[in-house]
């Protein structure tokens, strides 16, 4: 127990100071490419919350991604070149507020009908949304259609500054240690106790008079949320926003990173993160055509690997 | 409304849809029979046209590298099935899902690899490149006819396949007990091969008829099978009849959504609001409806009678 704690406290202290180190030592690379793992690694862990402790499969997850970096974008975009006077400023504030309301919006609405459904229905429904949200964007010339809305400027908040790249890294680090710790509350309390029932056989939790749609529908909408929280920092992380962060292959690597790092896990999402950051680095430097062995190796960890990165390594994960 | 306008939109709504079927067919039978969700189903789609490609200016004719083509695409929807598939059945559908999905990026990869990043277009034998009066004043591309005939006739074909042969009772069989038919001596692997194999030899077949239009593409897979999962949850997962109605009714809506409804938005708005919000929901258009028919009937529109 001691050990794991201690392990669990090394992870999260590399995650934060290393790049920090690097930077200093003048590699300012590796302090994007950790801005980026921990953007991602949020998503992973909200769609954790649904995929690994509420089993529902979803395949659209990059859509939230998508719905609140141009929740920053498009403010942006009019502060920057008039229109839209409601909405155009670049407070910070407002910026996330409207990702969070949007997301939520879209995974109540979307929730609403996918959740009727199970199973293989579900994965296809969610992807499908997904792919409802892309070809939208893709279709609204105004904000670049195809070709991304570029946003030179950042969200502003008092106090810090998001153009300084270490600020903006140790916001999303601190951001994603808030999240880990906000869905580890949610797994360990009553609602997380009826969700992780509820995946374990349903149909006993309606007997036992819980409603289990709402408590499905509200896991999936907090899901959403921190989905669209995290599309708020790539927003501001990338300032280049297009359809192609919606796409469904990014879907199917959050799933990739969920699955690889173990679900149902604290840590699960955030290793496999970083394994996939540092495989596609890795990978993508030695050939261009590095989609063939990182498909190859998803294709061997379904078929070998049961219960994925946590699983190999006992003593990270956090099961008692 | 044009009538001859509105003539030649039907006609391509009726090609997008018999494509769509060609594709959802194969995907409704592995899922219905199989228990198997098969993403990797539309890069078999983009091997096809890819081939075929390849093929027509080896040989110099398109008809003769399609007819050559169709075996190849099905032996490698048996090798899928052998490799991929087979050891995921026993899995849940997130693995069927996660493993297809690597599938696909080597299929796409490998694709990149031999065939480069451009598109390639094929070119047409003069007899199908003409135009063919329809009617006094409808002329349309005489390839557009091939296509829906063709798809048609494979259509035909899968049913007469499924409905009237002693090979189709066996996999309608295997689709309700699988078990059961295993018990009376039928060697249910070999059947499972058969019906990947048919189901990508008709998704190739798309890909192949659509390639002279648009060109083979490396992205082309992941554009239509989304839309193939549309038309099997609309229609019902597992239905043939339903892949078959569905895939028209989603081509149709496509199709004349893109090329009608800011004419009709104009009726009850302002120009310059209908030019704008036309695109937009005319491309979100399938999904809508989708959205709306699982609300009402989740089940989908034609769901296969339960045995």
């Amino acid at each position: 127990m001691q050990k794991k704690v201690f392990v669990q406290g090394l992870i999260l202290a590399a995650v934060l100071i290393v790049p920090l180190l690097l930077n200093y030592m003048g590699h300012p690379f590796y302090l994007d490419l950790a801005t980026r793992l921990c953007i991602l690694a949020i998503a992973a862990v909200g769609l954790n919350l649904i995929l690994g402790y509420g089993g529902m499969i979803s395949f659209g997850h990059a859509a939230y991604l998508g719905l609140g970096a141009y929740a920053v974008g498009i403010p942006a975009h009019h502060w920057l070149y008039g229109g839209m006077d409601a909405i155009a400023t670049t407070n910070g504030f407002v910026q996330f507020g409207l990702a969070l309301l949007v997301s939520s919006i879209f995974a109540l609405l979307t929730g609403l009908i996918c959740l009727k459904v199970k199973g293989v229905y579900f994965i296809m429904i969610t992807m499908a949304f997904a792919q409802m949200v892309y070809y939208l964007f893709i279709s609204i010339a105004e904000y670049g259609g195809d070709d991304g809305l570029v946003i030179d400027t950042r969200s502003e908040f008092p106090l810090v500054n998001f153009d300084d790249s270490t600020q903006l890294f140790t916001i999303c680090a601190v951001s994603l240690f808030f999240v880990m710790w906000l869905v580890w509350r949610i797994s360990k309390s009553q609602f997380g106790m009826v969700l992780a029932g509820i995946k374990g056989n349903e149909q006993r939790m309606i007997a036992m008079g819980y409603n289990t749609f709402a408590y499905k529908l509200a896991a999936y909408v907090i899901s959403g949320m921190i989905c669209g929280f995290s599309g708020a920092l790539l927003g501001n992380f990338t300032t280049f926003i297009s359809p192609e962060m919606i796409d469904w292959a990014r879907s199917g690597e959050l799933m990739f990173m969920v699955i690889l790092g173990g679900v149902a896990t604290t840590f699960g999402p955030l290793l496999g993160a970083i394994t996939f950051i540092i495989l596609e680095e890795v990978l993508s430097t030695i050939t261009i055509y590095w989609h063939l062995p990182f498909g190859l190796l998803l294709i061997g960890v379904v078929m070998f690997v049961k219960g994925g990165l946590s699983a190999l390594i006992p003593k990270a994960g956090d099961k008692e | 409304m044009d009538y001859t306008l509105f003539v030649i939109q039907l006609l391509n709504g009726l090609q997008l849809g018999i494509l769509l079927f060609l594709v959802a067919s194969g995907l409704t039978l592995v899922f219905g029979i199989l228990d198997f969700v098969n993403l990797a189903h539309g890069s078999v789609y983009m091997l096809g046209a890819f081939i075929c490609a390849s093929l027509t200016f080896a040989l110099g004719n398109f008809v003769y590298a399609l007819l050559i083509s169709l075996p190849i695409v099905a032996v490698i929807g048996y090798g899928f099935e052998r490799l991929i598939a087979r050891p995921l059945y026993e899995r849940d559908h997130l693995d069927h899902v996660l493993g297809t999905f690597g599938a696909i990026l080597v299929m796409d990869t490998l694709a990149h690899m031999i065939w480069g990043p451009a598109g390639i277009a094929i070119p047409l034998p003069a007899a199908l490149d003409g135009q063919t009066q329809l009617a006094p004043d409808i002329v349309v591309p005489t390839f557009r006819l091939a296509i829906i005939s063709a798809g048609l006739i494979a259509a035909a074909g899968l049913y007469w396949l499924v409905n009237h042969t002693r090979t189709g009772m066996l996999i309608r069989a295997g689709a309700s007990n699988r078990t059961m038919v295993t018990a009376l001596g039928i060697d249910i692997q070999a059947l499972f091969s058969f019906v990947f194999a048919i189901g990508a030899a008709l998704a190739g077949l798309a890909g192949m008829l659509i390639a002279p239009i648009t060109e083979a593409s490396l992205g082309m897979g992941n554009n239509i099978i989304i839309t193939a999962f549309v038309v099997i949850i609309v229609g019902g997962i597992g239905s043939m009849k339903g892949a078959f109605l569905a895939a028209l009714l989603i081509g149709m809506i496509d199709t004349l959504g893109r090329a009608f409804l800011d004419d009709i938005f104009k009726i009850f708005m302002s120009s310059s609001v209908a030019e704008n919000s036309a695109p937009a929901i005319s491309s979100m258009s399938i999904y809508l409806i989708m959205a709306l028919i699982l609300f009402f009937r989740p089940q989908g529109l034609f769901p296969p009678k339960l045995r």
